[in-house]
Formats: C-alpha cells, structure tokens, sequence
C-alpha cells in the first residue's frame, strides 16, 4: 500500500508571531519557518506503518510556495521514500485554502494510486482543520480524523479518536483519509546520516495547473488585526489575599 | 435567507449549550432551522430554543454515532434550501462541516467568532495571535462557530419539528466503541470556573489536587496539553490552540507556564488567576491575579479555606 502524506511548511510554533502594521497580513519575512507539527505527526505514522510491513512507499506531497521543498526534504530525512512540490504561490504570504489544496491531493492521489492519506489535524498557521476532511469528500473515501491510534487490519483500519467527550473508535474501510492528533505518537528526529541521505531521494516538481486545480481564493482577506490584549494584573502574596481578590470581585 | 444549523448531539441527547449558542449565531444570518441527526426526543429539545424557526429530525440508526459520512450526505441532501449551513465548533462538527462544504465545493469557514455580514466573518489565526476578516465569494457558507463567544439563545421557542428521511447509508466506516469519561462536574465548554493543571502537577495522583479544587468551587477541570500528554489527565480536558476553548467567569492555572497554545484556548477568560512557583511564567501577563507558590503548599491551603 502507497501512503500519502501531505506536509505543510508553516511558521514555527515558537515564533511569535507579529501582526502587520497595515492590516494585510501577518508578517513573515524573515522568520522561522518549519514543517506543521501535526504533520511530523503524520510522517511519523506512515513510517512506523512502513515500518510494521503495513505499508510499501511513502510519498510526501506539499503545496505552496517553493521553500516548501525544505520541508519535503526533512519528511525525507525523517523516513519518507519520494516527495512532490506542487508550486502554487510565489509569494510566502500566499496561503493556499484547504478546498484548493484538497483538490491538487486529489489529483496527486489518482496519478499515484494511493491507498492510504494520513494528514495533519489542522495547520497552525491558519487553524482551519479542513483540508482531509475535504479530501475524504472529493475522493469519496471514508474519514477517521483526531486520531489518537491507527490500526491497519485488512482492508480496513481501525481508528481511536479524540472527541469533545473522551475517545471514540471507529473502523473506516481503505482507501481512507486519517488525520493525525498530538497523542497519535512522537515523531522521531532525523539523524544527520539520514539527512544526507535525504538529499538524493527523488523530489518532483509540479504546478497546480498539472492537476487542472484553479487556486482562486473563496475567501477575499479583508484584514488582518491583533487580537484584544491582555494586561498583566496584580500579584498576591498569599492565599489569603488571593481569596480576599476574588471575594471581592464576586467571582467566587 | 434560510439557515441550516446542525444540532450538537451527544450520547443520544441534545447538546443544549453548544447548540443554543450556535443558534444565537444563525439568528444574526437569517431564519434558523435545526438539523437533529438523532432521536425525537432531541428534536423537541431544540424546539425550544428561543428563535429557532423550524426542527427537522433524521432519527436513523445510521447517524447513532455522528459517523462523518452519512451526517454528511443527509446535510448535502437538504442543503439546496439554505444559504448558510452553520454549527457550533465542536470535535463532531469540525469533522463533519468541512466534508459538506467540499461536497458542495464550497470553502468552509472553521471558528467563526463574529458574524460582520452574511458573507463576512471574523476568525482567529495563528493560535488567535491574529484576527482575519474573511469575505466568502461562495454561494453557500458553511461555518462552524465559536461556542466561547456566542452568548446560548433562552429558552420559550416552540418551533414546528419535521422528520426528514435519512439518507442513503454510504457504508464507509463503522462504529466500534465510545469511551467516554463520565464526571458529575460541570462540564469544561459551559462552566462558570475552570480549574486547569499542567505539567506542575507532576503525576496523575497529583492531578487530585485540581479535582479537589474544582469540586470545592463547582468548578470543571481542565488541563495543558503538557498535562495530557503526561497522562495526568484525559485528552477531552485539554485547553487551547487544539484542544476546546473556553471563556469562564474565572479561570485559575495551576503550574501551567502559559506557552501560546495554551492562552489560545483560555485568554478570554473574564478574570484569571496564575499560580506558578517561576515569577518568570508567562502565564503571569495575562493573569489578573498571580501567586507565586509552590503548588504543593497553596492549593491545599486554597482548597481548605474556600
Ligand atoms: C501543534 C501544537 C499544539 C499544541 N496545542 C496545545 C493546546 O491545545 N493546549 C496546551 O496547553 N498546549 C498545547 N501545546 C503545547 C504547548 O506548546 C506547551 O508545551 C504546553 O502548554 C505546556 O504545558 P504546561 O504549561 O503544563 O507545561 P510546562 O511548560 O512544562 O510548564 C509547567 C509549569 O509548572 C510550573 N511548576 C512546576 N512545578 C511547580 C510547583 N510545584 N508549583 C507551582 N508551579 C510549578 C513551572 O514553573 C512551569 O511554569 C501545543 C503545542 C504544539 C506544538
Ligand atoms: N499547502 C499544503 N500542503 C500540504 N499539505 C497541506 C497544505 N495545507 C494543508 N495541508 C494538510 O492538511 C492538514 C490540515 O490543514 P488545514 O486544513 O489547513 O488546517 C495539514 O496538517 C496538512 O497535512
């Protein structure tokens, strides 16, 4: 079985991240920029499928700009056979939405003859948690996202989720599309062998207009502005004052 | 214009909260009709929320689970009568809206937290850091909604209730089991007081302490995704960027540092409060009232006094 998995090169999460003085967007030039850590998730469970004799190839598929290429080549460090770079934007700023995306992976999907997807749960950068949901619905496959535990059993995958009231287990036959939560497992490091290594392992090159996907937003950005801030309050110095603070306030 | 709300179910009854607040968003766009993919019983619920114009149950066992795919196919079927499709942001419909929206190739729009027209949005980016102003060109939006920011719709509705035939069964996946954590405390997304614990707490015989707490206030518990991970508490109590958002009266941190991830979830809080034994802990900028302690020694003198 070929594994498909889509890595997206966002932000790092421990950047803070800067909203720009006009109102267009948040600013990244010049910062940090890393695979979406839901993502490493993902890889991490196509490998360990491989791995387990589960599955035979893993390719990674990014869509965006071309500096995604350094991410496909760290899910290649990490353990991934192939990687494809679907440009799509020129500018960093330029965030594919996840029905385009969706739609390139669909088309990448049935040139490849995939039988497996596993993605993130959701991109930190635009907090959408769509894009394998839209996928399962364009390629008419079953879905089991927030996973928590994959099991591959025949032609089916068993599939523990994680739900507003505590986990849920679901059996979704294959092909299917999963989405990786934190819990799924801890993605490994890439060794510097590895990342040499990684080096020479094929990575192709595409546009979206291979897969006849139109890219036009559905979603005009109006602007973009911070958040209502907080400021720090005041410290207390016991217990005691701290009670005396909310009693005051009526909030207890 | 016309607005298709899908109803929170879970465990075979109506979500009231989740719901009604889901409501009071889909009164800003237009004429509300609930969607129960569950039992009757659940439809009268919905009847009366104030300002719900129509019920229309699907009672099948084939939506007894909230399974994506047929939920999916029965909202697809009804969907040509509405130009919004909406729901309240939980984990059941963050998987199911998107799957419509694509079914209808339209762009889905995840944790909506204001309505500025029928087709412009506001929703949080970047781990709420940045606030987007999105407009949709689509004809049909599809978007969930923040249940942290939308005050629940009353009670006094009496809306007419319609069953609607289910759907053709799509046979992709199945249900196994639910393991669901039954507690008697309130529950974390509705609750006035939110006690939360981190990785300060240690071990999971520590986390008594929090639930210790929480009792003694009426409180929920919730949890840092430090705190999670560890095992100290289950995934459903986690707070932030992906775990649930919340906005209680009061919110009290107990050894959570504070990293964005989690104030994405809890930073609109009414009032907070801090206790951490590093005076450095980020969590402290955002606090209204901090204490500097060791956890051991204040939350069992807290929990003693209150
Ligand atoms: C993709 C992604 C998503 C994430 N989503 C979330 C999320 O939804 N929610 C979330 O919470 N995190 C999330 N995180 C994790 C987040 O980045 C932090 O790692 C996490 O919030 C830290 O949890 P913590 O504050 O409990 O632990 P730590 O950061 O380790 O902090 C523990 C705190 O306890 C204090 N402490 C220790 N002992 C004591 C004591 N005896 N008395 C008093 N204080 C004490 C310490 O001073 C410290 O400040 C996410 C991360 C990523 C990468
Ligand atoms: N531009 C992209 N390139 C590759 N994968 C993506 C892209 N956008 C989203 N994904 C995948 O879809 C998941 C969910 O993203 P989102 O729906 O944007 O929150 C991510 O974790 C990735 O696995």
């Amino acid at each position: 079985m070929k594994v498909l998995v889509p890595v997206k090169r966002v932000i790092d999460y421990n950047v803070k991240v800067r909203v720009k003085a006009d109102g267009s967007g948040v600013d990244l030039a010049n910062v940090k920029m890393s695979m979406n850590p839901f993502d490493e998730i993902a890889v991490e469970e196509a490998i360990r499928l491989k791995e387990a004799g589960k599955a035979d190839e893993i390719v990674v598929v990014s869509v965006g700009v071309k500096q995604a290429q350094e991410t496909l080549r760290t899910a290649l460090a990490m353990g991934a056979d192939r990687a494809i770079l679907v440009v799509a934007a020129d500018d960093v700023h330029q965030d594919i939405e996840p029905l385009a995306v969706a739609k390139i992976l669909k088309g990448v999907i049935d040139a490849e003859d995939a039988g497996l997807v596993i993605a993130g749960k959701q991109a930190i950068d635009n907090d959408m948690n769509a894009t394998g949901q839209m996928l399962a619905a364009l390629t008419g496959w079953g879905q089991a996202t927030f996973a928590s535990e994959v099991e591959i059993d025949g032609d089916a995958a068993k599939v523990t989720r994680e739900v507003d009231g505590g986990l849920q287990t679901i059996s979704v036959k294959l092909p299917a599309i999963i989405t990786a939560d934190l819990r799924l497992n801890e993605p490994r490091y890439a060794s510097l062998p590895n990342i040499m290594k990684a080096k020479k392992k094929p990575l192709e090159e595409k546009t979206a207009a291979d897969y006849g996907v139109d890219t036009t937003p559905r979603l005009e950005v109006v602007k973009t502005t911070e958040p209502a801030s907080r400021t720090a309050g005041e410290m207390v110095e016991s217990v005691d004052a701290l009670i005396a603070k909310l009693k005051e306030k009526g909030a207890i | 214009m016309a607005v298709l709300l899908l109803a929170e179910v879970s465990g075979g009854a109506l979500a009231l909260d989740a719901t009604a607040k889901a409501v009071t968003a889909g009164k800003a766009l237009g004429d509300v009709t609930v969607l129960v993919a569950g039992p009757s019983a659940a439809g009268d619920e919905a009847a009366k929320i104030d300002g719900v114009s129509k019920v229309l149950v699907a009672d099948d066992a084939l939506y007894a689970n909230g399974l994506a795919e047929p939920v999916s196919d029965l909202i697809v079927s009804l969907a040509g009568d509405y130009e919004h499709i909406i729901a309240p942001s939980t984990a059941s419909a963050k998987n199911i809206l998107p799957r419509v929206a694509a079914l209808l190739d339209v762009m889905v729009l995840s944790d909506v937290t204001a309505i500025v027209d029928g087709a412009t949005f506001e929703r949080p980016i970047y781990a709420g850091n940045a606030i987007q102003t999105v407009k949709s060109s689509d004809a049909k939006k599809v978007l969930t909604v923040r249940t942290s920011t939308f005050d629940a719709a009353g009670e006094g509705g009496s809306a007419a209730v319609d069953t609607v035939a289910a759907a053709a069964d799509p046979a992709l996946s199945s249900h196994v089991e639910d393991k669901v954590a039954a507690s008697d405390r309130p529950e974390l997304t509705s609750a006035g007081i939110i006690v939360s614990g981190g990785r300060g707490l240690g071990s999971e015989e520590n986390f008594a302490l929090i639930e210790g707490l929480a009792d003694k206030l009426n409180a929920a518990v919730g949890a840092s995704r430090a705190a999670v991970d560890s095992g100290y508490a289950p995934n459903d109590l986690q707070v932030g960027q992906t775990g649930k958002v919340v906005a209680p009266d009061l919110y009290i941190a107990v050894g959570i540092s504070g990293a964005i991830q989690h104030l994405a979830g809890m930073k609109d809080s009414k009032i907070i409060v801090a206790i951490n034994k590093d005076e450095e802990a980020p969590i402290f900028q955002v606090a209204d009232y901090g204490l500097v302690a060791d956890l051991f020694d204040a939350i069992p003198e807290l929990t003693e006094k209150l």
